[in-house]
């Protein structure tokens, strides 16, 4: 019998943020993502230097000691193409130090869109092109390449799931809501409805308790380990999945996180049937126990689980449709700052400040945003939406420019 | 005369009108002290006596507030700062300051002018102590202030209006709209008022201005499209009537697709009018500049086509006539005093979205319309002058003091 195991799983990743890009900007300057003269809050290249420092260097460091001193553990990355351009840009030795942990062997990266977009719900040709991006991306600079899928912001419906055994990927993860586990567990390997492609489904309790409530309630590595053991029982896996940065960056290291993930490391491979899975070593080891279902897409965001974070209000459905649109014309130009500044856009992060329902998953949107409201992310959004218009406008010299 | 604000510490119209009021007066031979709540230099000013009520600076008008006490105390006594904590401290002060001027100057004023509730206690108090006519100028009540609402807006505020109201021995309405709502909302009798529309002096604009297609470079292009650009230049209170105006822009983008809306100024509803052009579908044809100023505000003007004043109530409302000085096709509600005093324009009720849809249409898509508005309007407000202003209030003056010993 296979060992019961934790599939540790961290996502990588930074947006490049809209600077406050105003009407009087629009036509005249096109950088939209890179004004960090009047606030270091949107400055792309302070904000990724002050995560490098709180989190990237250190988190990574920890992560190699521990593959180093400790044979049965192993970790899943997704690391999406617009942190690696800003990475190899403004802190090579964080890409590096990446590339380290890649090269011990028991580092798996994890294949997704490289614009960390979801283009999957708004075109699939341009979804089709950005996987086929990020996937080259990956080999160039680790040397690897991805099996497994995951969608941005785990947004995965039975149709992804389609989708990505068509086009020969061997696993997927999704979130593990219980509205669609309803009584089964999420710590097993399941196949995805209409297909035989395995399916990893994260355990959101544990995941949270890390990234999310840390903080909140003074966790020990010891009490982690119970509860790990608690849920798993007699049954194979536990997903954790989350955000790389919550280590260090959306828990800071003065809440004892990094100490807590070393300790929690050796005390679950100290214990005699404890190990470490990569994505892909656990669905090789362990056979789906069932089929799941998700006929409507589930992300792993807020308490709706589903894409209302993105695309819930008017300003995000509007700023949507503007940056879509844009699609044939872009792609006709041929012109590659064009190109890329249009896909750059696509970024989920965008719609995720334009958040406006307030309350508990509103906090969590501030944390993130860096705007001081989702009018102003809509505002400057918009106006670079519209400067693309001109730019295209410029470009085909059609004769048409829409509002 | 009793005022709250000159340019250049000006936060908004009030203070331009008394400026052109007061140097318009002065050249007809008219000799003025002219009270602010604040000390301050008006470089501009050699016409007229500013008599400063109060120490704070023109920024602490509306009181000291969460004012850095520690720079407050080195230049005011620890009482005065005290005293002068809100708005009500400074108005007391300014009553005090004008008590203790009539007591003083030994030549008898022989009208007091007070404009606004802002200074109204003040008159009223004059005209108690030493019997001196108070001629009481509104240029806009809280009725106004508070787009109308039922409750008529702060209550206290109403009260004060209310109480100079029935102590005027005259009233100035800065338009026929506004002298309704006095008789309608404060049941003051019609024919204590007098309706003296306020004027637009073309060279007090800055002479050496051009207008830079750079500023609104994407709204050029558009034009250069064939787009019409719609302007609004305003606070965004529930007085200017703007959630209609949007309603209007989607109205009217639905039957003609080249139009561009320029919301020039900031306040309390941004956020609601983006969240509406948002749910109508049209942020994108929908432009937000913040508050500007200078260059930036008078380019806001150069760039629009038709300019739109969409009040729920606006007493007079100076920036329509800016607007035309810079070469805008005016629309405005009839609730709106300026469009009085105008005949080439467009009026409409400002609740009626679809008339405002249907103008606006006709003039993006008839030329010969768009320019005739524009030029026709640019003859009518020149025919409108400060210096007539003066030739009123100095009647108006003279009757009431004869009025009054009688």
């Amino acid at each position: 019998m296979s060992q019961r195991g934790i599939v540790l799983y961290l996502h990588v990743h930074q947006p490049y943020r809209v600077r406050p890009y105003s009407v009087f900007d629009t036509g005249i300057r096109h950088d939209y993502f890179s004004g960090g003269d009047q606030d270091a809050n949107v400055d792309n290249r302070s904000i990724f230097e002050k995560v490098a420092d709180k989190s990237y260097r250190p988190m990574n460091a920890l992560l190699l000691r521990l593959l180093q001193t400790n044979p049965d553990f192993r970790i899943s990355l997704s690391i999406s193409g617009v942190f690696i351009e800003q990475a190899k840009e403004w802190a090579p030795d964080v890409i590096e130090s990446f590339q380290a942990l890649v090269n011990t062997g028991r580092v798996e990266i994890l294949a997704e869109t490289y614009h960390h977009s979801l283009a999957f719900f708004y075109s699939h040709t341009e979804f089709d092109r950005q996987v086929a991006m990020h996937r080259d991306t990956i080999r160039e600079t680790f040397g690897v390449t991805p099996t497994v899928f995951r969608n941005t912001e785990l947004a995965y419906s039975d149709d992804l799931a389609t989708w990505a055994e068509a086009h020969g990927f061997t696993g997927i993860v999704a979130e593990g809501w219980d509205p669609v586990l309803e009584w089964r567990s999420p710590n097993y390997v399941y196949t995805a409805a209409r297909t035989s492609l395995p399916l990893l489904l994260k355990n959101y309790r544990l995941s949270d308790d890390i990234a999310f409530r840390f903080g909140q309630h003074s966790l020990t590595s010891d009490l982690y380990h119970t509860w790990v053991n608690q849920s798993l029982g007699d049954q194979s896996i536990v997903n954790l999945f989350m955000d790389y940065e919550t280590f260090g960056e959306h828990q800071w290291s003065e809440t004892g996180i990094f100490d807590f993930f070393d300790s929690f490391i050796h005390s679950w491979t100290d214990t005699s049937d404890g190990t470490f899975y990569t994505v892909s070593e656990a669905i090789a080891t362990h056979q789906p126990v069932a089929e799941i279902s998700m006929p409507h897409t589930v992300t792993w965001a807020d308490s709706a689980r589903d894409l209302s974070a993105w695309n819930g209000n008017k300003l995000q459905q509007e700023a949507l449709r503007y940056v879509y649109a844009l699609e044939s014309d872009v792609i006709r130009s041929e012109d590659e700052a064009l190109i890329n500044d249009w896909r750059r856009l696509q970024t989920s992060d965008h719609f995720y400040y334009m958040y406006t329902k307030g309350f508990e998953d509103g906090t969590v949107h501030d944390y993130f945003s860096p705007y001081d409201s989702p009018y102003n992310a809509f505002l400057y959004y918009l106006n670079a939406i519209r400067d693309m218009r001109w730019r295209l406008h410029v470009h085909h010299n059609t004769g048409v420019l829409n509002g | 005369m009793l005022g709250w604000e000159l340019p250049p510490h000006n936060s908004g119209g009030l203070g331009v009108a008394c400026y052109h009021m007061a140097k318009a007066l002065a050249h007809s031979g008219v000799d003025i002290d002219f009270v602010v709540p604040y000390q301050a230099e008006h470089p501009d000013i050699d016409f007229m006596n500013i008599r400063a009520a109060t120490p704070v600076t023109p920024l602490e008008r509306y009181g000291l507030g969460a004012y850095d006490t520690s720079t407050v105390y080195r230049r005011l006594s620890e009482a005065d700062a005290d005293e002068l904590h809100d708005m009500r401290g400074v108005q007391k002060r300014y009553v005090q300051f004008v008590e203790y001027l009539l007591e003083e100057d030994s030549s008898p004023y022989d009208a007091i002018h007070a404009h606004d509730w802002l200074t109204i206690e003040a008159g009223i108090r004059a005209r108690e102590l030493h019997n001196i006519p108070l001629i009481v100028h509104v240029h806009a009540t809280e009725f106004d202030r508070s787009g109308l609402a039922d409750s008529g807006g702060n209550p206290l505020i109403h009260e004060i209006e209310y109480q100079g109201l029935m102590m005027a021995d005259r009233i100035i309405a800065v338009s026929n709209a506004t002298k309704n709502i006095i008789v309608q909302r404060y049941n003051i009798p019609a024919d204590k008022i007098d309706v003296v529309h306020n004027a637009f002096d073309p060279a007090s604009m800055d002479a050496s201005y051009s207008y830079d297609l750079r500023t609104y470079a994407y709204l050029e292009t558009l034009r250069e499209e064939g787009y019409t650009i719609v302007t609004t230049i305003t606070r965004f209170t529930a007085q200017k009537g703007l959630t209609h105006l949007m309603q209007a822009a989607a109205r009217a983008s639905e039957r003609y697709d080249r139009l561009a809306f320029l919301f020039a100024g900031d306040g309390e509803q941004r956020d609601e009018l983006i969240q509406l052009a948002a749910e109508l579908g049209i942020a994108d044809k929908v432009f937000f500049t913040g508050f500007i100023r200078g260059k930036k505000w008078r380019d806001a003007y150069s760039v629009g086509d038709i300019f739109v004043m969409s009040s729920v109530s606006e007493p007079f409302g100076l920036t329509a006539l800016e607007a035309a000085h810079h070469g805008n096709a005016l629309i405005l509600t009839n609730q709106s005093g300026v469009a009085e005093v105008l005949d080439n324009i467009y009026r409409y009720d400002f609740w009626d979205i679809d008339a405002l849809a249907d103008r606006i249409v006709a003039i993006a898509s008839s030329d010969a319309l768009k320019s005739s508005l524009k030029e026709n309007v640019k003859k009518e407000y020149a025919r409108i002058s400060w210096h007539d202003v003066a030739i009123r209030c100095q009647q108006i003056y003279t009757t009431t003091s004869q009025g009054a010993i009688a």
